[in-house]
């Protein structure tokens, strides 16, 4: 994604306009990143406290154990995603079959189920007591589990599957978009010169789209690491469960901090990785001369086998679910209703709102402070206000609690000595803690949107308007504003989404008489009561589904690869984030 | 003359009157807000909703005073210790002991100080120092499959550990409060290492990974999955009077309920427990709230509503309790098995019963 490091003209505006005072929009970042980074800081700052004992149980225990299956999902997702993202996207891209056009924008859907959601689905209908083990015991008269094998769903290998099916169009994404976006002389090439379809992909196609999918399978361990809502379901014994486990259960906060920041390195290696993906993306833009790509034709056989790869992913990631959801729905849809589903999806809706607005407008400020071009400091320091979303939500949960209790009796401590007056609790336990959890996680999807939408802004416009007297914030509200109102609906959207599905930090942070839908669905589902929350877990589906349709008419509009801009904008940016 | 004294009390009286208004609007916000701060009670139960919700609303139908509940299964310990002396917490519920100690360990609580609740709860369901009180107790009790356990194969929790319970035991995760304060009376009454043998043995014969909660243990003894499951008692009475959901009449039908250890220590029992917070701003509300739940009425809708034992004496049990029999409980102190807690905790993690 094009950074907007291509606007010499309003950095040079900048400096010749530039005022001897405190420049709102430098302090401004430096505050708002502040302010992000702090429940990180917060963390570190807690893991390096003593914890008295704990350390050292952890290590002797279960810290083998964790480190062990976070690795093995990490690898067995990424593995995973990585065969049926890249292989979808290669034959919906370069195969003629029937139901090609349907298979290019239905393959993204399985993204608008949440992994816990599709957890407790599969549950219900494969373990031993679901109706189908019930039917193998009954056709073939088998009594106890004893006397057949199948698999166990509540475990490693089910929880990598479940991630599996929802994660993988991250990367068919970007991996489509690479497709899309290489030239297509390349291709013509390899197959002049003898070598055939699968040569040519493998050869050829697959190394000049490492990168992008190289970004997408980083992104999907990076959800995979802050998925909280699955591992715990299946008891699968991983860091986040594990700082779960640590902080709540052993009431060790400062155990579960050290958790946390070995966690934190795992993604510091991750974003390495993917840093390095994208530094080689750099090279590969080879033309941006679009034509129709020219597609394999398939025979038959052939085509069914294209048919079948691209529909077992979609059945399975979706279809399934979404079936079994409705079922449960048409019969227990009262019951969600009796337990208060207006009041929850109203939450929901209250606090996906309001961060979305908060994300979009903070976003917004950071991209245009970064084009009005500041000092380094104050870019590196906005590249540090994106890294949110690196951080597993249960290790932000912990930081925000923590350090939102600090904030909280600080100032009242001191307005009580000075004013003799209490303020109490301004923070701790609200809706305002909440949203500012999803600030930190989400603001990098719209800081990421904006820059890109401002990036495609050209530099002339600023100047323009500056020569004709507009000052940074009027040229902001009057030429950039309307010029990216499409990239920030899109990504005001995606953050609205991405709160309505999170789990970890909205279980720990909400205050206490509030349910969000995600909290219900995971109250219910892990007490056995999955039909009583189907309707609220098919409203996170349905309303997962809206950005997917965008996301896809964006796609089906470029050639040039552009959609995976719209599409996930964050990673991307935190390539820069570490110094 | 006249018409200055005409004039003055004119105006005096204006301002008097704005100044009374003013006064009488402070105050009445003051009031009202007096009483409205007096006529509450903000209460963080990590028992679940559904099962405090009749006990609330029978008090404030009594009182008029507003209960307001906050529930959660964890983390609610984390969130007091971090909000601190501006928490607004009055009372605290928990499921078990051992939750109950780590909010006292924290130093969270303040002395309840009531002769009713000194008089209706006996003294070895409440702290020493007054900082917590019992409320009721249940049994961790054993489901085994009517048929394919045969009688005196399952009588002790020791049982679980034989070799010929192999492959036959369910249970939830070992980290739940239940296993853990379980494992604790364990710890108590035969010894660190005995104890984890036990752990082990027990572990050697799970039918499959612990998972679920102990309704969907004794569902899955019912499946065929295993033979045995651990379970509180109160789980029995609401799956077999479930007229939502009949299915489960079936599951607790295919069981029997054991009370285990009854020729030796007894069994294992529990209690749910109430506190006032230090940083209560209605210790008084709080006091009477917590007397109303150790009273004859609450202890009644306890008993009637959740199966449980109440620890009033004299409030007699639901019939359908009272005809699963009597039993012999583990009358150890409570406290013993709350100082080997951490220990317990930690054997869970050693011995690695959730994997």
């Amino acid at each position: 994604m094009p950074h907007s490091v291509a606007s010499p003209g309003p950095q040079s505006a900048s400096s010749r306009f530039k005022l001897p005072r405190i420049d709102v929009w430098a302090f401004g970042t430096l505050a708002v990143a502040i302010a992000v980074a702090m429940p990180i800081l917060w963390v570190i700052g807690l893991a390096l406290t003593p914890s008295g004992d704990m350390w050292s149980h952890l290590v002797e225990t279960v810290l083998g154990r964790l480190v062990f299956n976070t690795v093995l999902l990490m690898v067995g997702v990424g593995v995973g995603t990585f065969v049926i993202g890249t292989g979808t996207a290669w034959i919906v891209t370069m195969c003629r079959f029937p139901g090609r056009r349907i298979f290019e924008w239905a393959l993204l859907i399985p993204m608008a189920v949440p992994a816990y959601v599709i957890a407790y689905v599969y549950t219900d209908l494969l373990e031993y007591s679901g109706p189908i083990q019930g039917m193998i015991r009954d056709a073939f008269g088998f009594q106890t589990r004893h006397d057949y094998v199948f698999p166990e769903i509540r475990s490693l290998g089910g929880a990598i599957t479940m991630m599996t099916l929802v994660l993988y169009p991250y990367v068919y994404l970007l991996a489509r978009a690479a497709f899309l976006e290489q030239s297509v002389c390349v291709l013509e090439a390899s197959r002049t010169l003898g070598k055939g379809p699968w040569t040519s992909f493998f050869k050829v196609a697959l190394p000049l789209a490492r990168p992008s999918i190289a970004v997408g399978v980083s992104l999907v361990m990076m959800e995979t690491l802050n998925d909280f809502g699955t591992v715990d379901f299946f008891a699968v014994a991983t860091f986040t469960a594990g700082i779960f486990d640590v902080w709540l259960n052993m009431n060790s906060p400062s155990g579960a901090a050290q958790l946390a920041s070995m966690l934190l390195m795992f993604v510091i290696v991750l974003v390495g990785l993917e840093r390095y993906g994208r530094r080689k993306q750099k090279f590969h833009h080879t033309s941006t001369h679009v034509r129709a790509l020219p597609g394999f034709r398939l025979s038959a056989p052939v085509a069914t086998l294209a048919f079948m790869a691209c529909a077992i992913p979609v059945t399975l990631g979706f279809a399934v679910p979404a079936w079994v959801l409705g079922s449960y729905a048409m019969d227990f849809y009262q019951d969600t209703l009796d337990a208060d589903f207006w009041t929850f999806t109203g939450h929901s809706l209250l606090l996906s709102g309001l961060a979305a607005i908060m994300a979009i407008v903070l976003g917004v400020f950071l991209a245009y402070s970064l084009r009005l071009g500041q000092a380094s400091w104050v870019r590196g320091v906005t590249r540090l206000a994106a890294l949110g979303y690196a951080v597993p939500g249960a290790v932000l949960a912990i930081g925000i609690l923590m350090y939102l209790g600090w904030l909280d009796n600080t100032i009242d401590g001191w307005t009580r000595r000075t004013f003799d007056v209490s303020t109490g609790l301004i923070f701790s336990g609200t809706v305002l803690a909440v949203t500012f959890g999803y600030v930190v996680r989400f603001l990098s999807l719209s800081f990421g949107s904006a820059e890109a939408g401002l990036g495609k802004i050209t530099a002339n416009m600023d100047g323009a308007a500056r020569t004709l007297g507009a000052g940074p914030m009027a040229t902001l509200r009057r030429v950039h504003l309307p010029m990216m109102q499409g990239s920030i609906m899109t990504a005001a959207l995606l953050v609205f989404v991405d709160c309505m599905k999170e789990l970890p930090m909205t279980v720990i942070l909400r205050p206490f008489d509030f349910e969000t839908l995600a909290t219900f669905v995971h109250q219910y589902a892990s007490d056995e009561l999955l039909p009583e929350a189907s309707l609220a877990a098919l409203t996170i589906v349905g309303a997962g589904i809206i950005p997917v349709i965008l996301l896809s008419l964006t796609i089906a509009r470029s050639r040039t690869g552009q959609a995976a801009q719209v599409a996930e904008p964050t990673l991307l940016d935190l390539e820069e984030a570490a110094p | 003359m006249s018409t200055p004294i005409q004039h003055k009390p004119t105006r005096a009286l204006s301002v008097l009157s704005l100044a009374a208004a003013t006064l009488a609007l402070v105050g009445l916000s003051a009031t009202s807000q007096a009483v409205a701060a007096d006529k509450v009670v903000n209460v963080y139960s990590y028992r679940q909703a559904f099962l405090v919700e009749p006990l609330v609303k029978a008090y404030e139908q009594k009182t008029g005073v507003t209960v307001k509940v906050v529930s959660a299964s964890k983390g609610l310990l984390q969130r007091l210790q971090s909000e601190g002396m501006n928490s607004p917490a009055d009372v605290v519920l928990t499921a078990d002991i051992n939750q109950m100690a780590e909010f006292t360990a924290d130093n969270l609580l303040q002395p309840i100080k009531s002769d009713v609740i000194t008089s209706n709860i006996p003294s070895q369901y409440r702290d020493p120092n007054g900082l917590w009180t019992g409320l009721t107790m249940r049994a961790r009790a054993i489901y085994a499959h009517k048929t394919r356990v045969k009688p005196g194969e399952v009588t002790t929790y020791e049982d679980l550990a034989k070799p010929h319970m192999k492959g036959r035991v369910c249970t939830r995760s070992g980290k739940h409060p239940y296993n853990v304060s379980l494992l604790a009376s364990v710890i108590a009454a035969k010894g660190e290492k005995e104890a984890e043998t036990w752990l082990r043995g027990v572990k050697e014969n799970l039918a499959r990974r612990p998972q679920g909660n102990d309704r969907a243990q004794v569902k899955a003894v019912m499946e065929g999955e295993c033979d045995v499951a651990l379970g509180n008692s109160y789980y029995f009475g609401m799956m077999i009077t479930n007229d939502e959901k009949p299915e489960q009449k079936e599951w607790a039908n295919a069981v029997n309920i054991i009370f285990p250890n009854q020729n030796d220590r007894g069994t294992h029992v529990n209690v749910s427990a109430a506190a006032i917070t230090k940083s209560s701003k209605h210790y008084d509300e709080a006091v009477k709230f917590l007397e109303f739940l150790s009273s004859d009425d609450a202890q009644g809708i306890y008993a009637a509503s959740n199966f449980e034992y109440p620890l009033k004496a004299g409030v007699p049990l639901d019939p359908l309790v009272a005809s699963w029999g009597t039993f012999k409980a583990d009358d150890r102190n409570l406290s013993e098995i709350v100082s080997a807690h951490t220990t317990a905790t930690k054997m869970m993690d050693t011995v690695g019963f959730d994997h």
